[in-house]
């Protein structure tokens, strides 16, 4: 059966002035699945999760998500593809003003009919989902980092989009708090059958929770590689690949290790 | 068995009696954020018509489940328990099962998330006004001797000043404000020239328009004006660079590498100030004059010859050299609160916003405070 496409991207040309970070990338993501984009630090990883959610609009191609083309379809139909996605950002950009409650709040009593109480509740319920009881009336100031994204993340999911994206979820994150990341991550995918696009090049999460990844590359200025991740692992032909995977240094051609 | 049918958007539902006052409601469809809303309101208009003794939700045909469908089960569960009647879940399947027990539905307890941290008692809040306000003054001090020792530390070190920062900084503060400056004190002059004029022309002493102009510019309001167009053009920016700088804990940085934050960021500032605010005011004397000029030569058939005469006899050395420190003093005072407000940044960028905010008021209430006491002194001693 094939699985229906939820994003896809088309010849996608990404450029900042001069440089162009990547040129015609094309890719699908699949409705339900864990899609992991990873890639060594600058080869514009950022970029592309901001071109999939619309922040920048791309120099030519298209990014289709749910069938709306978001980079030349009308501002109504943007903002109903918006309703669709939700994004945690690299420092969870929680409002530093609001408490948590007010933060994950905000999008629910702006876009929802719910009387003032359900509100409370569903909130309460999206703040437990995170494992952050207790902590409603709390300021961004006053938590972790770890807290904070997982704020984040319960903002972002206030909605139930259909897509979560995650720009490097894991960055500054202990080992154990960045795998109850990894862990919250797999369930919402597995309860709620949330589509999740994952941008990281944190070895460890990629095998705990990709279904499928892709690899860019700073200099072939696209992707490289894709697939399941334990098989890029073992059996990719691209030896960059492989070592990206084994965590290897580079390698020079003689096999000896560059200084 | 009496059974009733509702629709709501993808979804509708079925009552059904069963006996002793127990309702059953069976649900079909999907219950998610498009029709929660709809749902609570409509279950909650049914218990209270019918006032069941136990209801039962049955969510066999449910095909879709999220947060907001088991929210309107823990609304439909608060409104029965409020009459201390029955309530409960039948046929649950695997999924919606797995979404409740992650929502931990049994034992979501009933409370407001939004309690609102009370306000509290008057004298409370007037005691921690007056704590508030004593460390205020506390930290305002210390920050003025931190200042102090770094400004004679500088004196006594040269080289140890940021020289490119101090430089650029007194683009910004300086030449960057020319042009607004020289604008407004165009106009000004011309404007007083002009009010003048009327009253003036009466007793036939025209040519002491001249004089009003450049005696009040040069002694008042030159280093007035500029001081108040800098203060609102650097001193918000000293204060919301550094409470940036602040929050992103670059002042942390700064200092676990050893720089002493004062001497660093704020130095630079206070002595480009001083160096270009009073060159600002001489600019704004100037076109302040010119300004008067115009008026003069256009409305009073003075020549530009007796205007410039007359503008050179009022003037002494001392009106403009008064002009010229009082703008030091003030520069001093601009960017020392600026630099200050910055430093007490906590939290969020709300609070770079008040810093700002607060740099720019403290600034023009200290400006016309030191004018006051200018003025006093001269009176005095002149
Ligand atoms: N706003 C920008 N303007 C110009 N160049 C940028 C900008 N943002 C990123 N870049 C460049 O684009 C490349 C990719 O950046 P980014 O997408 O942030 O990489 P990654 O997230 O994979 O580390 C980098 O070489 C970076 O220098
Ligand atoms: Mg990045």
């Amino acid at each position: 059966m094939a699985r229906q496409a939820v994003i896809q991207v088309r010849d996608l040309v990404a450029r900042y002035g001069e440089d162009i970070i990547f040129d015609r990338v094309s890719f699908d993501v699949y409705e339900g699945e864990i899609f992991v984009v990873l890639g060594g630090s600058g080869c514009g990883k950022s970029t592309l999760l901001k071109h999939l959610v619309g922040l920048i609009s791309p120099d030519s191609g298209q990014v289709i998500i749910g069938g709306d083309d978001i980079s030349r379809c009308d501002d109504a139909t943007f903002q109903n593809v918006l309703k669709k996605i939700g994004v945690l950002y690299q420092g969870a950009a929680l409002f530093g003003s609001m408490t948590l409650s007010e933060n994950v709040a905000l999008p629910i009593i702006e876009y929802t009919d719910l009387p003032q109480r359900s509100v409370a509740t569903l909130v309460r319920m999206k703040l437990g989902l995170v494992d952050l009881d207790g902590y409603e009336n709390h300021l961004p100031s006053e938590i972790s980092g770890g807290m904070k994204k997982r704020a984040g993340l319960a903002r972002a999911m206030a909605l139930n989009p259909k897509i979560l994206f995650f720009d490097e979820p894991s960055a500054g994150l202990d080992p154990v708090t960045s795998a109850e990341l990894d862990n919250l991550i797999v369930h919402l995918n597995r309860s709620f059958g949330t589509t999740i696009v994952i941008v990281t090049h944190e070895l460890q999460s990629i095998f705990a929770v990709a279904h499928r990844v892709i690899m860019l590359d700073k200099h072939a200025r696209g992707i490289i590689a894709e697939g399941d991740p334990e098989y890029l692992r073992d059996h990719s032909q691209n030896p960059f690949v492989r070592q990206f995977f084994n965590r290897q240094t580079k390698k020079n051609r003689d096999g000896t290790e560059e200084k | 068995m009496k059974r009733f049918t509702g629709d709501l958007q993808s979804c509708n539902y079925e009552v059904s009696e069963s006996g002793q006052g127990g309702i059953t409601l069976h649900v079909q469809g999907k219950m998610d954020a498009s029709n929660a809303a709809t749902m609570i309101e409509t279950f909650s208009d049914l218990v209270k018509d019918r006032q069941p003794r136990s209801l039962t939700v049955d969510l066999q045909k449910v095909s879709y489940l999220d947060d907001f469908g088991a929210l309107v089960l823990v609304e439909t569960r608060k409104m029965m328990s409020n009459g201390k009647n029955h309530f409960c879940l039948q046929n649950v399947n695997d999924e919606a099962s797995k979404v409740l027990s992650i929502l931990h539905f049994e034992s979501l307890e009933k409370g407001d998330p939004f309690r609102k941290k009370r306000p509290p008692a008057m004298l409370i809040r007037l005691g921690e006004a007056t704590i508030h306000h004593a460390s205020d003054l506390k930290f305002l001090l210390s920050f003025l001797g931190s200042v102090c020792l770094s400004l004679l530390h500088v004196c006594l070190h040269p080289k140890s000043l940021r020289r490119d920062d101090t430089f650029l900084c007194m683009q910004k503060t300086g030449v960057d404000a020319l042009p607004i400056v020289g604008l407004i004190s165009f106009l000004l002059g011309l404007i007083m020239a002009f009010m003048s004029s009327v009253q003036l022309r009466q007793f036939g002493a025209d040519i002491y328009v001249a004089s009003l102009v450049s005696l009040s510019m040069t002694r008042e309001l030159g280093p007035i004006m500029t001081a108040i167009i800098v203060a609102g053009r650097s001193g918000s920016a000293f204060a919301a660079e550094i409470g940036t700088m602040k929050i992103s804990e670059e002042i942390d940085a700064l200092f676990t590498m050893g720089f002493d934050p004062t001497r660093f960021l704020v130095i630079p500032k206070i002595i480009a100030s001083i160096i270009v605010v009073p060159l600002l005011t001489l600019f704004s004397d100037v076109f302040a004059i010119i300004g008067g000029l115009v008026v003069g030569i256009l409305t009073l058939d003075l020549t530009a010859n007796a205007y410039i005469t007359q503008t050179i006899k009022t003037l002494t050395l001392f009106d403009v050299f008064l002009g010229v420190f009082k703008s030091g003093v003030f520069a001093l005072l601009i960017a020392w609160i600026g630099c200050l407000r910055g430093f007490q940044v906590k939290g969020g960028a709300s609070s770079v916003g008040q810093a700002t905010t607060s740099a720019v008021v403290s600034s023009i209430f200290l400006i016309i405070l030191f004018n006051s006491v200018f003025s006093v002194i001269l009176r005095y001693w002149e």
